[in-house]
C-alpha cells in the first residue's frame, strides 16, 4: 500500500509517497527533499503527532488567558481530549514563559508549558 | 524636544530586530515606540507554533518568538515606549507621538525606521452584500478575542480567504468547540503555507473551496448565514446558479493584508503599487534620507523570519547613516517580469561592499520552473526551482563581485520560465 | 408620570422636535425602539442640505427645504455638529439634461432659493476639475452643504436631554390607548402615558398612526445604497455633484462628506421591508458605473464600506405634517424623505407650533441651546492636545488609529447624555472603526472600554443592541 502526505515540518510541503508493506511497515519514502522530512514522513504514516498550542485560563492576570503549547509531540488521535484537560485547568498570576501549567497531559507524558508572560493584574 | 539618534516606529519583530541590529552596530541612542501596551506587535496572538524555523532553527510560537527579542531588548537596555501612538513623521525627520505618561513627544531623531507592520483588509474592501448584522469580523479581529481575551465570537463559522491568518484561525476555531463550515477561497489557489492547509483544515475536515466567495450575508442582529458562490477563474466573478447558503453566525475575514503607510504617505515617500510599501534601496532606506522602512510595512511577508533578518539590514543601514557610513549612491533599479509581480528591494546601490539579497514574489503556482536573473537582458543567473508558489517569498542573492560589474541606471530583471 | 409630549422615533426629526419642545416647560419623552437615536433613516442617507430647487413650488416641502437649509448652519454652529457649506452642482450630459437644468434653475427662483447660477462647460471644469469631460454645464447652488446627519441626531436628542427631556431607548410602541384625555403607550410589557404623540417614526409612520386607527398613511421604504471611499480620495469632488433628477429621486451623486470621505449613491428601489437595508453586489456596481458618468477616475479601489438606508416614501408626494384626523392630540410627521434632512430644523419649529399653539407653556428661562462641544483630537494643534493631555491623560491614548481617535473620546461618549451603549453607538459619536479598517483593531478596544465604563462583562456588549452580540460566553 502507498500512501500520498505533504510534509509539514516546514514550509516547503514538499508531497511524500509512503510506500507500506502487509505489517503495515514503511517500505520507502519518496518525495521528500530532506532528513526530516523522511522522519515526519514515516511517523506520520504510523503514528501521527501534532503539537497543540491553546491558552489555559488565568485568575487575576492582565489578561483573561495565557498562551500555551505542548512541549513536545502528542498523539494526533488525543488532540481534542488534550484541549478538555487544558480546558479544565486554571492557574493564578503571575504566569511566566515557560511555567508548566499542565503536567503530564492526559497521560502522554508531555507537558503543557505557558508561551508568554501574564502579569497579575 | 526630545533627541534620538534613531527612532524606531513599531515595536513588533520588525522594529525590534532593526533596533537591536542598530545597537549592534555601535548606535547607542535609540527609542522604540509601540502603540500597543507591550512590545511584540501581532505575534502576540499568534499563539501557534511554527515561528523561528529558519532564524532559531526551533519551532517556537508568536509570543516566544517575540519575547526572545523582546529580553534581548530589555538586555541590551534599549529604551521603549509602549502604548505610544505616532501621529506624524515630519519632513526634517522629526517624530510627534502620544502617550498617557508623556503627553504628546517631539522627537528629533537622525534616522526613523519605520516598522508600523500591516493590517487586514475589511469587509468593505470586498463590497459583500447582505446585512450589518453582527457576527463579521477580521480573521485577526477573532484571535485576539480569542487568544488574548480568552472569549469565543462565534460557533458556526465561515471563513473567507484561505491566508495563513484565515487558516490559522479555522483550526483555532475548531480546537475551541467552534464548528467551521468551511473556507472560501476566491482564487484557485490557497496563498497559505501548504503545512496549515495540512494541519489545520485537512487535520479537522474541513473543507476547501476554491474559486469560491461570499455574495451575501443574512440575518438582523447577528449573522445567521451567508451565500457562497463559485466564482469564474477568468474574471473572478460569482457565476449564477452555484449559490448556496450555508447556516452560520460568523463570518472571518481572512482577505489579505495591507501595509500601514499613513505616516509614510504623509512624509511623501515614493510607494510601490504592488507591494504598497516604500520603494526602498538594498538598506531598506526609502527615498526620504534618513527613513528606513522594515517588515511587513515594506511588503507582506509569509514568514516573520524574513521579517528579521530584513529588518537587521535596515537597521544596520540606519546605523550607517547615522555615523555617517554610507557609500555613494549609483542606483540600478530592479524589476519583476511576468509572474514575478515585485521585487524588494526596487533598487540596489552599485557602491554596496557586500552581496545584495532580492527578494521576490510570483503571481501564480508553478512547478519545476526556471528563476532567471538579467542584468540590460543578459542573462547572468538561472535557477532551477522544484516549486514556486504566491504564497511563499522567493529570493536571489546577487555576489558582489557581479554587482561591480553593473553601471548606474541599469536594469535587473527577475522572471520565470517554465 | 404623565408627560405632555411623546415623540416617537428618535430620528433627526424626532430628535430636533423635541430639542425644540424642552424649550419650554414641559414634559417631554422621547422614545426609540433601537438602543440609539440616529438608528434608521438618520444613519443612512446622502447627508446632504439641499439648496432646495427640487420640490414643487407651494408644496411643504418647497416651503421647509429652503427654510431649513437657512437655518442648518447657524443650527450646526450651536449644536458643534460638522457641517460645510460646499454647494451643489446638478450636471447635464446632454442639452436636454441643459433644459431640464434651467427648468430647475426657474423653479428654485420660484422657491426662493438663493444664488442660482448656471455654469457653462468651461466654468463647471474650472470649479470642479475632476468632473467628466462629457458634462455641457451645470447648475450651481451656493446655499447647500454638507452636515453629519447622525451627529445633528444625537447632538439634538442630547440637547434636549440636558433641558429636561427624558430619551427612552430600547421601547418599541405597539400599542396605544386613549382615554379621552391621555394616551397610554405600551411596548408589550411596559407603559408611557402622554397628552400629546408626536409620530416621527419615519418609514414606520404608518403603523404607528394605525395603533389610534389612523390609516391614512402609507410608507413605501425606499431604499438607497451608498459607497463611501477612502479619505485619500475625498478631495476628488469639492461640490455635492448630483446628475440630472428622475422621478424617483436625485439620481447618483458624488459628494465629499463632513469628514473628508467621498460618498457615492444612492440607489433608488421600493421595497417591502422596513428592515431591510441589505447592500447587493449588482446594485453597488451600477452606482459606481454612474458616478463615473460623473467622476470618471472613480474605482472600487478606494472603497471602505457600503451601507444601504431607507427613505420614508408616502404616496401623498409632499411632507405630511397635521394632526390625525382621529385624534387631534396626535401629530403625524409622516412621508419626510429626501430634503428631509435639510428640512429637518424648519420641521421641527413647524410641529413645535403645532403643539404649543395646543399646551400653552412658558419658555424655560434656562434653557441651555448648545450642545458642549466634544473633544476632536484629530482636528486639535499639538499644543491644544499637550494642554488637553495634561488635563486628562485618557486623550493620550489613541484607540481608533485610522481616525485618531482617543480613549478620553470614546469614554466621553459614552459617558454623555443619553450616551452611547454599543460599538456603532461609539462609532457614530467619535469616528472610531469607521477609517480603512473598519474598527479592524480598535474594535476590540472599543468593547473593553464599553464593558468598563457600563460595569458589565465584555460579552454583554453588543454592535447596535438587541441581539447584535459580537461575544459569545469565555473559551474556557
Amino acid at each position: 500500500m502507498t500512501k500520498n502526505i505533504t510534509c509539514v515540518t516546514c514550509p516547503m510541503g514538499c508531497p511524500i509517497t509512503v510506500e507500506l508493506n502487509d505489517n503495515n511497515e514503511v517500505i520507502s519514502v519518496t518525495g521528500n527533499t530532506c532528513k526530516r522530512g523522511e522522519q515526519y514522513a514515516k511517523d506520520e504514516v504510523t503514528h501521527p503527532q501534532r503539537s497543540l498550542a491553546t491558552t489555559v485560563r488565568v485568575e487575576g492576570g492582565i489578561h483573561g488567558v495565557v498562551p500555551c503549547k505542548s512541549a513536545g509531540p502528542l498523539p494526533k488521535e488525543k488532540i481534542f481530549e488534550c484541549m478538555e484537560a487544558v480546558n479544565a485547568a486554571r492557574v493564578n498570576a503571575p504566569v511566566k514563559l515557560g511555567d508548566v501549567l499542565v503536567a503530564d497531559v492526559c497521560g502522554t507524558g508531555v507537558n503543557i508549558v505557558a508561551t508568554n508572560h501574564c502579569p497579575a493584574k | 524636544m526630545l533627541n534620538y539618534d534613531i527612532v524606531v516606529v513599531g515595536g513588533g519583530p520588525a522594529g525590534m530586530a532593526a533596533a537591536l541590529k542598530a545597537k549592534e552596530c555601535g548606535v547607542d541612542s535609540i527609542l522604540i515606540l509601540e502603540r500597543a501596551e507591550t512590545l511584540g506587535g501581532i505575534l502576540e496572538q499568534c499563539i501557534h507554533t511554527g515561528f523561528g524555523l529558519q532564524y532559531f532553527g526551533e519551532e517556537l510560537s508568536g509570543p516566544e518568538y517575540a519575547d526572545r527579542f523582546i529580553e534581548q531588548v530589555y538586555a541590551e537596555k534599549i529604551e521603549y515606549k509602549t502604548d505610544t501612538m505616532v501621529l506624524e513623521v515630519s519632513q526634517d525627520n522629526k517624530v510627534y507621538a502620544v502617550n498617557k505618561a508623556d503627553g504628546l513627544l517631539e522627537i528629533q531623531a537622525k534616522a526613523v525606521i519605520l516598522a508600523m507592520g500591516c493590517r487586514e483588509r475589511p469587509r468593505g474592501a470586498l463590497n459583500i452584500a447582505g446585512t450589518r448584522a453582527s457576527g463579521v469580523m477580521s480573521a485577526g479581529t477573532a484571535q485576539k478575542y480569542v487568544n488574548i481575551d480568552g472569549y469565543m465570537p462565534g460557533k458556526k463559522v465561515v471563513i473567507l480567504g484561505s491566508g495563513d491568518i484565515g487558516l490559522i484561525m479555522a483550526r483555532r476555531m475548531t480546537l475551541e468547540g467552534a464548528k467551521v463550515e468551511c473556507v472560501c477561497e476566491l482564487m484557485p489557489y490557497s496563498s497559505g503555507l501548504t503545512r496549515n492547509i495540512v494541519q489545520c483544515l485537512d487535520d479537522f475536515n474541513i473543507p476547501l473551496y476554491l474559486s469560491t466567495t461570499v455574495v451575501d450575508i443574512q440575518g438582523k442582529d447577528r449573522v445567521t448565514g451567508v451565500t457562497i458562490a463559485k466564482v469564474d477563474d477568468a474574471t473572478r466573478k460569482p457565476i449564477p446558479g452555484t449559490e448556496r447558503t450555508i447556516e452560520c453566525d460568523t463570518l472571518l475575514l481572512s482577505v489579505g493584508l495591507i501595509p500601514e503607510n499613513e505616516l509614510t504617505k504623509n512624509v511623501g515617500i515614493s510607494l510601490d503599487r504592488v507591494t504598497n510599501g516604500a520603494v526602498v534601496d538594498e538598506y531598506r532606506e526609502t527615498d526620504h534620507k534618513g527613513v528606513f522602512a522594515c517588515g511587513n510595512v515594506l511588503h507582506v511577508h509569509d514568514l516573520v523570519d524574513f521579517v528579521t533578518q530584513e529588518s537587521q539590514i535596515a537597521g544596520e543601514g540606519a546605523a550607517k547613516y547615522v555615523k555617517g557610513e554610507c557609500a555613494e549612491k549609483e542606483y540600478i533599479t530592479t524589476k519583476g517580469v511576468g509572474a514575478v509581480r515585485y521585487i524588494v528591494p526596487q533598487k540596489v546601490n552599485l557602491n554596496n561592499e557586500g552581496d545584495v539579497k532580492l527578494f521576490f514574489r510570483v503571481g501564480s503556482t508553478f512547478k519545476n520552473a526556471t528563476v532567471k536573473v538579467k542584468y540590460n537582458g543578459e542573462e547572468l543567473i538561472s535557477r532551477k526551482r522544484p516549486r514556486l508558489a504566491p504564497g511563499e517569498m522567493e529570493n536571489v542573492v546577487i555576489k558582489n563581485d557581479m554587482l561591480k560589474k553593473f553601471a548606474k541606471d541599469g536594469v535587473i530583471e527577475i522572471s520565470v520560465e517554465v | 408620570m404623565i408627560y405632555d409630549v411623546a415623540v416617537v422615533g428618535a430620528g433627526v426629526i424626532g430628535s430636533l422636535t423635541a430639542r425644540e419642545l424642552s424649550r419650554y416647560n414641559i414634559k417631554v419623552a422621547l422614545v426609540e425602539k433601537c438602543n440609539d437615536m440616529a438608528m434608521g433613516t438618520s444613519k443612512a442617507n446622502s447627508a446632504i442640505v439641499h439648496a432646495g430647487f427640487d420640490a414643487k413650488p407651494g408644496t411643504l416641502k418647497a416651503k421647509l427645504n429652503v427654510e431649513g437649509t437657512a437655518l442648518m448652519p447657524s443650527l450646526c454652529e450651536t449644536l458643534h455638529v460638522p457641517f460645510k457649506p460646499v454647494g451643489s452642482l446638478v450636471v447635464a450630459f446632454s442639452d436636454e439634461e441643459m433644459d431640464t437644468v434651467k427648468e430647475l434653475l426657474d423653479r428654485g427662483n420660484a422657491n426662493n432659493v438663493p444664488g442660482l447660477e448656471i455654469y457653462d462647460k468651461a466654468k463647471l471644469k474650472a470649479e470642479e476639475p475632476s468632473i467628466s469631460d462629457e458634462a455641457k454645464g451645470a447648475l450651481w447652488a451656493p446655499s447647500a452643504g454638507i452636515v453629519c446627519p447622525y451627529e445633528l441626531t444625537i447632538a439634538a436628542a442630547e440637547n434636549a436631554v440636558i433641558n429636561g427631556t427624558e430619551f427612552i431607548r430600547n421601547f418599541e410602541v405597539k400599542a396605544i390607548d386613549f382615554d379621552g384625555e391621555v394616551f397610554t403607550i405600551s411596548n408589550g410589557t411596559d407603559t408611557i402615558k402622554a397628552k400629546y404623540i408626536i409620530n416621527a417614526a419615519g418609514v414606520y409612520c404608518d403603523e404607528i398612526a394605525a395603533l389610534i386607527g389612523d390609516n391614512s398613511i402609507h410608507t413605501t421604504p425606499r431604499k438607497g445604497e451608498y459607497m463611501l471611499c477612502d479619505k485619500s480620495i475625498g478631495s476628488l469632488a469639492k461640490h455635492t455633484i448630483f446628475q440630472c433628477p428622475s422621478k424617483m429621486g436625485k439620481g447618483i451623486l458624488v459628494t465629499p462628506t463632513v469628514d473628508g470621505n467621498l460618498l457615492l449613491g444612492p440607489s433608488a428601489l421600493d421595497i417591502e421591508d422596513k428592515e431591510d437595508v441589505t447592500t447587493t453586489a449588482d446594485t453597488l456596481a451600477e452606482i459606481l458605473e454612474i458616478a463615473k458618468k460623473s467622476v470618471p477616475v472613480l474605482t472600487t479601489r478606494e472603497v471602505i464600506t457600503s451601507f444601504a438606508g431607507l427613505r420614508a416614501h408616502c404616496d401623498k408626494d409632499d411632507f405630511i405634517i397635521e394632526k390625525s384626523e382621529k385624534n387631534a392630540q396626535f401629530i403625524n410627521v409622516a412621508g419626510i424623505e429626501s430634503p428631509g434632512l435639510s428640512s429637518a430644523p424648519a420641521i421641527a419649529l413647524y410641529v413645535k407650533d403645532i403643539v404649543m399653539a395646543e399646551i400653552k407653556a412658558e419658555e424655560k428661562a434656562d434653557f441651555n441651546p448648545t450642545r458642549e462641544e466634544p473633544v476632536r483630537f484629530r482636528h486639535m494643534s499639538n499644543e491644544e492636545r499637550k494642554a488637553l493631555i495634561e488635563k486628562n491623560p485618557a486623550y493620550g491614548r489613541i484607540i481608533c488609529r485610522c481616525e485618531t481617535i482617543t480613549e478620553g473620546e470614546i469614554i466621553d461618549a459614552i459617558k454623555a447624555p443619553a450616551g452611547a451603549r454599543d460599538v456603532d453607538g461609539v462609532k457614530r459619536r467619535t469616528r472610531a472603526g469607521m477609517g480603512r479598517c473598519q474598527g479592524g483593531f480598535c474594535g476590540s478596544k472599543v468593547v473593553e472600554l464599553l464593558a468598563q465604563e457600563l460595569g458589565v462583562e465584555i460579552n454583554e456588549i453588543t454592535k447596535f443592541g438587541g441581539n447584535s452580540k459580537i461575544l459569545y460566553e469565555r473559551t474556557k
